[in-house]
């Protein structure tokens, strides 16, 4: 299945100065940059392939960093995706630590990306796995040493860092990554106190009735979380630089040694945009991947694309921030390299771990009329079924791992789960699925 | 050294060394062995690393919990009694194992 040498299938292009330029290029060494390099050797993809990244490390996975890692429970070793071995056997060039700041592009789509310190990087193709950053908080105070953000490695080592100095956390933002690591600081003894914004927690990307579950649970497990919390400023220690504290708008201060960040992402459109590509919260891409220049491909977090659920309405968009959507995009993006077109469609499916919750969502809730909640406290299940004219679309799942996979083949068969007969929580849903 | 066996679907068999302390699906993913995706990277949500255990290396297992049970309801290709989740498995310095991996896991 790989490649071992690097004779091109396509005449090199030669750019305006006379230097060959071949091969691909992958900005991003990102979950997605990883799987299109990875998809690509599978596919057959003989050509050179460059896997550049503006991080210190080797490509890594993110998901444990606010969970497994930030507790010390698992290493940086196990967050590496593959072998330095795989990566020479499959003839990719790992480049590390180098941030592209412009790209120049020949008619044919070649070019030659620079990096900030100076290095070039030509290309024949080139792929834009480059993801969303953390948006930063607009706040008196938000400069302070000891406000922090966790969205790569090395914020999340220079989290660890700090803990040891400190007492209360404050969390701000109630979405996945500000629950799971207000879950896992709680675990490791700090006091945290969670600000969202919003009237209920991860309002983005759950229903009313999981949201309501989860603060209930998480205050029930040490979380003081504060809804609708409108904040004045970031009070700093009397050295002047530090933090202490959150001033509410009713004039109380939270008191923190440390306040982490999270919430949510902006996507990096910026060399998308300096190429002329179509951009609109992220790069706007067809179904097979494709950018609106009909060459790059732009992948996962970055990318905006149609709704990939079957059935979603002809022009509905999204911008997916997963794993699941980073992989399979990407496995489709690698066949839009190949020159082959496959749509991008499929059921979109999310994790998140907080404390000894373990939630799991199948599908997309867009566009829901009614939903089905199963609850089981004794057994510490509890689900939402998500119904559009009927037929279910998603689920929410807490600790049920039964109902999460019986959605998930659901949806993807084409098959629904009557909301009458899911509504009893002891029903095992897989044996009440109907067709069509 | 720990040693991990994959026989894939089609009979292919690749022995793969492995460190203690790493799962069964980390040394395959690191690797590159075909047959596993793993796309939670181990965190039991996804159901993508599952295995069929030789019955002889059973014994050499930590117990099933709950969770993986469950979800390996969930997994592409049908559960029988000798199915793990790869991503539970660890190896220890001493692991000798031979394990299958489905046609499909997605």
């Amino acid at each position: 299945m790989s490649a071992t040498n690097t004779s091109a299938t396509a005449a090199p292009a030669a750019g305006s100065d006379g230097t060959v330029r071949t091969g691909l290029l992958i900005i991003g060494a990102s979950q997605s940059g990883v799987q299109l390099a990875v998809s690509l050797r599978a596919l057959g993809f003989e050509e050179h392939i460059t896997l550049l990244g503006d991080e210190d490390h080797r490509p890594y996975q993110r998901p444990a960093l606010s969970k497994e890692f930030l507790q010390g429970t698992v290493g940086s070793e196990s967050l590496i995706f593959r072998s330095n071995e795989y990566w020479a056997e499959h003839n990719v060039a790992l480049v590390k630590g180098e941030r592209i700041t412009r790209i120049d592009r020949e008619a044919d789509g070649s070019g030659v990306a620079h990096a900030a310190s100076g290095a070039q990087f030509p290309f024949q193709r080139l792929a834009l796995t480059v993801g969303a950053r953390a948006r930063k908080l607009e706040l008196s105070g938000a400069d302070l040493d000891g406000v922090v953000y966790l969205r790569n490695a090395d914020d999340a080592l220079e989290l660890k860092a700090r803990l040891d100095d400190v007492r209360e956390a404050v969390v701000i933002g109630g979405g996945f990554i500000g629950l799971e690591a207000a879950s896992s600081l709680h675990k490791m003894g700090k006091t945290v106190t969670v600000l969202e914004y919003g009237p209920r927690l991860i309002g983005r990307a759950v229903g009313e009735e999981t949201s309501e579950y989860f603060l209930a649970a998480h205050r029930e497990r040490g979380l003081d979380i504060r809804l609708d919390a409108r904040m004045n400023r970031l009070v700093p220690a009397e050295d002047g630089s530090r933090v202490a504290g959150v001033e509410l708008d009713d004039g109380t201060v939270v008191p923190a040694q440390l306040v982490l960040v999270g919430i949510g992402v902006v996507p990096n459109i910026e060399l998308a945009e300096q190429l002329g590509l179509a951009v609109d919260n992220g790069i706007v891409v067809d179904r097979h991947a494709l950018a609106s220049d009909g060459t790059t491909v732009a992948v996962g977090d970055v990318a905006n694309i149609p709704n990939p659920l079957p059935g979603a309405p002809e022009g509905e968009r999204i911008r997916l921030e997963s794993v699941n959507n980073a992989i399979e995009h990407a496995k489709v993006a690698a066949y839009s390299l190949m020159g082959r077109r496959e749509d991008y469609a499929g059921i979109p499916w999310f994790w998140s771990n907080q404390a000894d919750l373990k939630l799991q969502i199948a599908g997309l809730t867009l566009g829901y009329d009614s939903t089905v909640v199963r609850r089981d406290d004794g057994r510490g299940k509890f689900s939402v079924l998500y119904y559009r004219d009927g037929r279910i679309i998603a689920a929410d799942c807490v600790n049920a791992p039964l109902d999460f996979m019986a959605v998930k083949n659901a949806l993807a068969k084409g098959q629904n789960i009557p909301a009458d007969a899911a509504a009893d929580p002891a029903v095992v849903l897989k044996t009440i699925v109907t067709d069509g | 050294m720990p040693t991990v066996h994959f026989t894939d679907a089609e009979g292919v068999v690749r022995d793969i060394e492995g460190n203690a302390g790493d799962s069964v699906m980390e040394t395959a993913v690191r690797n590159g062995v075909p047959g596993i995706v793993a796309e939670c990277g181990g965190s039991l949500s996804c159901a993508t690393c599952h295995v069929f255990v030789r019955e002889d290396c059973l014994d050499q297992l930590p117990e099933m919990d709950e969770m993986e049970d469950e979800m390996l309801y969930g997994t592409a290709v049908d559960r029988e009694d000798n199915s793990r989740l790869s991503c539970q498995l660890k190896l220890s310095e001493d692991s000798d194992l031979y394990v299958t991996t489905p046609e499909t896991q997605v």
